[in-house]
């Protein structure tokens, strides 16, 4: 019907080796953006940017991150907080210290300084590995919690240990702060998630990203065939801490404008990092999406469902939140344990045979 | 047929739960599960049962009914900042988070939609200069009144010198647990005392490691600046420790019935900090049980009134109403607008007569707020537990904490965050 190859004849190898090979994945590609970029931003408001499509989008990026490095690269971390943490207290410092830079930059130079601490809590996996490198990470992670709060320099000094975003403009409207409106808080984490997508999309279809699977599906053979662990597994940290770096400088400046490391980047969030990919599927761009969508907006609308349409207690509605959630998890993980994105393809599979499935 | 009977259910459900809608809209950000639920659903009782109050008995304030539609946060920032946007359309009055955390979120937003927060002993208390922080009141104390207070109370214990004396700070680590470190630091300067700071990370079930350290360093004293499970195992640990009890002063975060029953009767005797009264004997909770309780209407479970935090709720409450009361008095207008609302707040004066008329008299103390001060006289008071009788009581006064001291630090602070933020300090 919709969804099939018969009829796009491809006539050169670029065209063949494209990102969407199939006409109907490019032209729906196109028109997600195009909702994205041109008709999302003028019909927003406050409660849809700040509860829903902000965290949705950050959220998305943290998870590319972990999937880089958990789906394609086979490293189990628990450390996502810590990073986020390090990206958003990056992020702060470059702010206050350099205040006419522009914030696009302190976020990609965030990201960067992540890397560079996520490579060196890299190095212990060259020697570990499943759940002794994910003690390793959860070492990452509380070290860095325990950094922040400890010395004062990162939050320069402040009475409570709490950072604030100052405002700072793109083009001269504000995208942090408090007067930032909602359609530009959305855009610049829209340009965000598109440029780390994109990016990481064609890192992983790339002789890197292959390397990083041949790793994942064994180490040893891959180590044989000249694949290089070290270089492998290091830039896999990197990358992923990258991505994880400016979702944590977004999440800090635009998203919440003032954070503590404990409250804001503790375990539970790496913890939630971990279960938008497992849940999305591992080794899948599209499934960080989709875990991202799944466990941000499916409590809000729970709430609403809860709270505002039946009128229910909202301690009952918050309790009910996390059965449904923890149920839906459980469903999924033995329904489908390759995640959201296997039910894609697989729906995506079905419509290609369709009306003649063998 | 069963789609068409769901939608039809749903429907009526829809418009049977959409509530009558009330004029005056009070918010409450309250956190009825998670870590800190034990506190978070007293106080958010009796903010509820206050308004409800008013509403059955007086018929709402000034004729116009109150509402208070609650949104749980769990104590976390994230869902604050849904909650406020998610309630801020309602006509919101005046915001009240009960977290310092979603404090500091909130701060620079209701500068910009000009909707006050009431942040009642919490918060950031540089908050108090009211040239700064212009939609910011966290009268009648806050934290750095509170640490003072505490340092008077042991001034007191040891004739006026505490020369030479080792005091330490036990604190939540995060925003609320280190407010109180530069007062402190600057009355050890001042009183000659020495001050260490050991900190809980949260949520604070394990506190062996800190005990240990109270244990070799032995300090005279010890204020604590918990919140929700830390403060019970504290007292335990203390218990465990064999610190006298008399020596150990909770903040009045960490001094409700939750934190020392758990320890029985060897948390007889620990103090906290207070800056209203305790129990239920107040003509107002008679009112509560006839109007509020007797008719099925108690917010909850209806099993906290009386409780410390359910009557702080409870005076949040009052001092909300007072201010929404005052406001309809100084424009003519009962359903008044969230701007005539801060306004209000700016100038509100409560006096014992106030009290005595609410049917809470000597309830709190007597301030005023003006402009340049929103965060009131910084008057408190001590506690203290009582494991046989099970009940907390006020062994002092309410008295002033050093202001000299505070103020100069929160004009310095609040100075530093106006010129952070480019806000030129002035009051119109």
């Amino acid at each position: 019907m919709l969804y099939r190859e018969a009829g796009d004849f491809k006539t050169s190898y670029p065209e063949d080796s494209q990102t969407f090979p199939i006409a109907f994945d490019r032209w729906r590609y196109w028109a997600v953006l195009a909702i994205a970029f041109l008709v999302i931003p003028f019909v927003i408001n406050d409660y849809w940017a700040s509860s829903l499509m902000v965290p949705f989008l950050i959220y998305a990026i943290a998870a590319i991150g972990l999937n880089i490095l958990t789906g394609y690269c086979g490293q189990v971390s628990l450390g996502t907080g810590g990073f986020m943490a390090v990206g958003a207290y990056a992020c702060y410092k470059l702010m206050t210290a350099f205040p006419d830079v522009n914030i696009v930059f302190h976020v990609l130079l965030a990201g960067g300084i992540t890397a560079a601490v996520g490579a060196a809590f890299g190095l212990p996996s060259l020697r570990i590995k499943g759940f002794y490198l994910a003690v390793a990470t959860l070492a990452a992670q509380f070290f860095l919690v325990w950094l922040f709060n400890k010395v004062a320099w990162f939050y320069n000094y402040s009475a409570s240990g709490q950072i604030n975003a100052p405002e700072r403009f793109i083009f001269g409207t504000a995208v942090t702060g408090p007067s930032a409106p909602a359609w530009a808080q959305y855009l610049v984490c829209l340009v965000f998630v598109t440029f780390c997508a994109v990016l990481a999309r064609n890192l992983t279809r790339g002789s890197l990203g292959r390397s990083w699977m041949a790793i994942r599906d064994m180490d040893i053979a891959a180590e044989i065939i000249g694949v290089n662990p070290l270089k492998a597994k290091l830039t896999a940290f990197a990358v992923s801490s990258f991505f994880i770096g400016i979702s944590g400088a977004l999440f800090f400046a635009v998203y919440l404008g003032a954070v503590e490391a404990g409250d804001s980047f503790g375990i539970t969030k790496s913890f939630l990092v971990l279960f938008m990919v497992i849940l999305g599927g591992l080794g899948s761009i599209f499934g960080s999406f989709a875990g991202a969508a799944f466990l941000v907006i499916l409590p809000v609308f729970l709430k609403i469902i809860g709270v505002d349409v039946l009128g229910w207690p909202t301690e009952m509605v918050a309790h009910l939140q996390l059965v449904i959630v923890g149920a839906l998890i459980m469903f999924f993980l033995i329904k489908e344990p390759h995640g959201l994105a296997q039910l894609w393809r697989l729906a995506k599979e079905k419509l290609r045979l369709w009306p003649f499935p063998y | 047929m069963t789609t068409k009977k769901l939608m039809t259910a749903s429907v009526v459900a829809l418009m049977a739960a959409t509530p009558v809608m009330a004029d005056l809209v009070f918010p409450s950000l309250s956190y009825r599960t998670g870590p800190f639920a034990a506190g978070g659903i007293a106080f958010a009782d009796g903010y509820a049962d206050y308004f409800t109050l008013l509403n059955e008995r007086d018929g709402g304030i000034g004729g116009v009914m109150a509402s208070v539609p609650e949104c749980e946060t769990a104590y976390n920032a994230e869902k604050g900042v849904e909650c406020y946007e998610a309630t801020k359309a309602e006509g919101a009055l005046v915001y009240q988070p009960l977290a310092t955390s979603i404090t500091y979120q909130l701060i620079p937003k209701v500068e910009v939609d000009g909707i006050p927060l009431h942040t009642m002993g919490y918060g950031r208390t540089s908050a108090k200069n009211g040239e700064v922080f212009r939609h910011t009141f966290n009268y009648p104390v806050n934290y750095w009144d509170g640490a003072s207070a505490g340092v008077n109370h042991f001034l007191d214990l040891n004739d006026g010198s505490l020369e030479g004396r080792k005091i330490t700070l036990l604190h939540f680590n995060g925003a609320y647990g280190k407010e109180p470190i530069p007062t402190l630091e600057a009355l050890a300067e001042k009183h000659g005392f020495e001050l260490t700071t050991i900190a809980i990370d949260y949520p604070g079930q394990e506190q062996k490691s800190q005990w240990l350290q109270i244990r070799r360093e032995r300090p005279d004293y010890i204020l604590f600046w918990g919140w929700g499970v830390m403060n019970q195992v504290a007292v335990q640990e203390a218990a465990n420790i064999g610190y006298p009890m008399e020596n150990f002063m909770g903040i009045w975060w960490s001094g409700s019935e939750n934190d020392v029953l758990p320890a029985g009767a060897a948390a007889d005797g620990y103090k906290a900090l207070a800056f209203h009264e305790m129990g239920s004997d107040f003509p107002v909770f008679d009112d509560i049980q006839t109007y509020v309780v007797d008719a099925g209407k108690a917010a909850g479970a209806g099993d906290q009134i009386g409780s410390v935090l359910y009557n702080r709720g409870l005076y949040a409450a009052f001092l909300a109403a007072e201010a929404a009361a005052d406001a309809q008095e100084a424009t003519g207008e009962p359903e008044i607008t969230a701007a005539m609302m801060r306004d209000a707040m700016e100038s509100l004066e409560i006096t014992a007569q106030d009290m005595e008329d609410a049917g809470i008299p000597g309830f709190g103390p007597v301030f005023s707020v003006t402009c340049q001060n929103h965060g009131g006289d910084g008057l408190a008071s001590v506690a203290q537990w009582d494991a046989t009788a099970q009940e907390w009581s006020l062994i002092s006064d309410f008295f002033p904490s050093d202001g000299e001291v505070v103020n100069a630090l929160i004009k310095a602070d609040s100075e530093a965050f106006a010129a952070e933020n480019d806000i030129t300090p002035s009051c119109d």
